[in-house]
C-alpha cells in the first residue's frame, strides 16, 4: 500500500524537478527513470493491454488488492517508460476514487506537457485515460 | 594558359552555402542553448527573408479581395495574384496557366482528383494503382473513392532497397486499371522513382497518371511536359513558400471534363436557384476567396528558386547526402532504410537497441531537429519491417559541419540510451 496521498507524491515530484534548470536535464532524468523501471512480464504484453501511440507503444496492466489499484507498465521507448514511471509512482497503490478524480497537475508543473509535441502528449493523455478507466471499472465493481 | 575548372570546382564557385544561409533568418538561433541544426526539411522547408517580407508587405500595403473589386487595392492584389499562376506554369513548364489550379497543398490536390475524376470515371470492379511507398495522402483519398465507387485499390510492390518493382508494375497494368497515382520522391525512403517510364507504361493502356511531387520540386526541376503526366501536385511550404497553398497541375482536357469539387463563390459563371453554370478551368475548382497572401508569397519563393543556380543546388545537396551516408555508416548498429540508387537528399535509418523516438528527443535536446516515426507512410514501414525510422532531410542551406554535429549527437544519444 502507498502511504502517501496522490497530492503529496505530486508535490515530491515537482520538488525533484525544481532541481533542473533545463529541459535537457529533465529529459535525461526521465530517461534514467525509464531505465530503472522494471520490465513488464511478457505475459502481460498482449494486445488487450496495449495503448498504441503515434510513435511508441505502451502496455499497461492493472490489478486490485485490498481496495487499492496497482499499475505496471512498459514501453518500447525509454522516455515514455520514464513518463510511465512517474504516473505509476503517483497513481499505483491508490484508491479508485482518488485516481479517477485527480487531475495530475504535476505534469504541467514540471514542464512536461509543454515539451511534448501533440502526438506524444496525446500518448501520455491516452495512458492517463486508460489508468482512470481501470480505476472506474474497479470502482463500479466495488459498488455492484 | 588557364586550366578549365572541373564541374565540382565550378559548383563551389557558383554555390556559397554561407552566403545562402544568410537568406534564412530562422537558422540563426539557439535551441536549449545550442545552435539550431534543422534537418526536418522534408516536413517543411525554411523560408527566405524575401518570402517572409512579401507576406508583411501584402498585408500592410495592398490587402484586398481580388477579381471583384473595382478599386485600386483590389486591382493591385488581383494582378499580383494572377501573375503567380503564370509563374507556376513556367516553373513546371505547363502548356498554359489554365492548367494550374491553386489548392491548399498536395493533399488537397490529390483529394480533388480522386473525388472529382474518380467519381465521374470509376465503376465497380475498376482498379486504381498506387505504390507501397505512398504517403498516407496518396493512399487514403483513393481508398475513399474506391469504396464509394466499388473500385479496387491495387498496390505496386517495392524491393528491399525501396525501389518500385517495375516488372510487377507492368503485370498489374490491365484493361481494368483506370488510374495510376504515384509518388515522385519518397518522403520516408528518399527514393526518386522513374516516373517518366511509369507514365509511359500507363499511357500504353490510356491510363491517366497523377504524380505526387511534394518532395521533388525543391530539389530538382520538374517538367510536366517532359514527364507527360496527367496530373501533378505539390505544396509551397516544402519549397520555401508559405503553408496553406499548393498546386494541382492537370492537363486542360482532363480538367475541363471533370465536375467541380467544391461549390461557392469564384467557381461560378452565373447562379440562380434553378441552375448554376460553372466558371471555366481553373476557376471552376477554386471556390471561395482564395489564399491571396500565400499565393503572392509563393510567387516570391518561386522567384527565389529560379534566380538560384538550381543545378549547383542539386549537386550540393547530393554531396550532403553522400557525406551523410559515408559519415553515419560508422555508427555501430545503424541500418539505413531506403538505399535506392537514385535518391533525394535525405537519410532514414534505425539503430539497433535504441528507440527512434528516444533518439529524436535526445537530438532535440542538442539543438538538432529531425523527424522520427513512420512519417505518414505506415505501409512502407510495415514493408521494411521497422516501426519507424529516424529521418534527417537536408536542404541546400545545410552544411557538412551540421552533419558532423548530427553524428556527434547520435553517438551521444546512443551512449545515454544504452546506459
Amino acid at each position: 500500500m502507498n502511504n502517501k496521498g496522490i497530492s503529496a507524491i505530486e508535490d515530491e515530484i515537482v520538488e525533484e524537478f525544481e532541481l533542473f534548470d533545463e529541459w535537457t536535464e529533465k529529459y535525461e532524468y526521465i530517461i534514467e527513470l525509464g531505465q530503472k523501471l522494471s520490465d513488464l512480464d511478457e505475459k502481460y504484453k498482449i494486445d488487450s493491454n496495449k495503448i498504441k501511440g503515434c510513435q511508441s507503444s505502451v502496455w499497461l496492466n492493472a490489478y486490485e488488492k485490498d481496495g487499492l489499484i496497482f499499475f505496471e507498465a512498459d514501453s518500447d521507448s525509454t522516455f515514455v517508460k520514464g513518463e510511465i514511471a512517474l504516473l505509476i509512482r503517483v497513481l499505483s497503490g491508490q484508491k479508485p476514487a482518488d485516481i479517477v478524480s485527480n487531475e495530475l497537475a504535476f505534469i504541467d508543473k514540471i514542464g512536461l506537457r509543454q515539451h511534448l509535441a501533440m502526438t506524444r502528449a496525446n500518448g501520455l493523455a491516452s495512458m492517463i485515460k486508460q489508468m482512470k478507466l481501470y480505476a472506474l471499472g474497479f470502482q463500479s465493481q466495488e459498488k455492484a | 594558359m588557364s586550366v578549365i575548372p572541373s564541374i565540382v570546382e565550378k559548383s563551389i564557385i557558383r554555390f556559397d552555402v554561407d552566403q545562402v544561409r544568410k537568406d534564412f533568418p530562422v537558422l540563426f538561433q539557439e535551441v536549449y542553448g545550442k545552435p539550431l541544426v534543422y534537418f526536418d526539411n522534408a516536413a517543411t522547408s525554411q523560408k527566405p527573408q524575401v518570402v517572409i517580407d512579401s507576406l508583411k508587405k501584402y498585408y500592410s500595403e495592398y490587402n484586398a479581395n481580388i477579381h471583384r473589386g473595382v478599386h485600386f487595392l483590389s486591382q493591385k492584389a488581383s494582378q499580383a495574384y494572377d501573375d503567380v499562376r503564370e509563374k507556376v506554369s513556367g516553373f513546371i513548364n505547363a502548356k498554359s496557366e489554365r492548367e494550374i489550379v491553386f489548392v491548399s497543398g498536395t493533399t488537397e490536390g490529390i483529394n480533388l482528383v480522386a473525388s472529382s475524376y474518380g467519381r465521374k470515371n470509376f465503376s465497380p470492379g475498376d482498379e486504381v494503382l498506387i505504390s507501397t511507398m505512398e504517403h498516407h495522402s496518396n493512399i487514403v483519398p483513393w481508398q475513399m473513392i474506391c469504396e464509394e465507387r466499388g473500385a479496387i485499390l491495387k498496390v505496386i510492390p517495392i524491393s528491399d532497397s525501396g525501389e518500385i518493382l517495375m516488372e510487377e508494375y507492368k503485370k498489374l497494368l490491365n484493361s481494368k486499371t483506370k488510374f495510376v497515382s504515384i509518388v515522385h520522391t519518397s518522403n520516408s525512403l528518399g527514393t526518386v522513382n522513374p516516373v517518366k517510364e511509369i507514365i509511359q507504361l500507363a499511357h500504353e493502356y490510356k491510363i491517366p497518371v497523377l504524380v505526387d511531387a511534394a518532395q521533388a520540386v525543391l530539389h530538382e526541376q520538374v517538367d510536366v511536359q517532359d514527364l507527360n503526366c496527367d496530373f501533378l501536385c505539390f505544396s509551397a511550404h516544402k519549397m520555401l513558400g508559405p503553408t496553406g497553398i499548393g498546386v494541382l497541375f492537370g492537363k486542360i482536357n482532363l480538367l475541363e471534363s471533370m465536375p467541380p469539387y467544391k461549390g461557392g463563390g469564384e467557381m461560378i459563371s452565373s447562379v440562380s436557384f434553378e441552375k448554376t453554370t460553372y466558371n471555366e478551368v481553373p476557376f471552376k475548382f477554386e471556390a471561395g476567396t482564395p489564399n491571396i497572401a500565400d499565393v503572392i508569397s509563393f510567387g516570391v519563393a518561386i522567384d527565389y528558386l529560379l534566380t538560384s543556380d538550381r543545378k549547383a543546388i542539386a549537386e550540393y545537396e547530393q554531396k550532403l547526402l553522400s557525406y551523410a551516408i559515408k559519415s553515419l555508416s560508422d555508427i555501430e548498429g545503424i541500418r539505413f532504410i531506403g538505399t535506392a540508387k537514385k535518391r533525394t537528399s535525405l537519410v532514414s535509418f534505425v539503430i539497433d537497441g535504441v528507440n527512434a523516438l528516444d533518439v529524436g528527443m535526445s537530438l532535440d535536446t542538442q539543438g538538432i531537429a529531425v523527424r522520427t516515426g513512420h512519417h505518414c507512410t505506415e505501409p512502407v514501414m510495415d514493408r521494411m519491417k521497422v516501426p519507424g525510422t529516424i529521418r534527417d532531410s537536408f536542404a541546400f542551406y545545410n552544411t557538412m559541419n551540421e552533419i558532423d554535429k548530427l553524428k556527434e549527437g547520435l553517438i551521444k544519444a546512443i551512449r545515454l540510451l544504452k546506459k
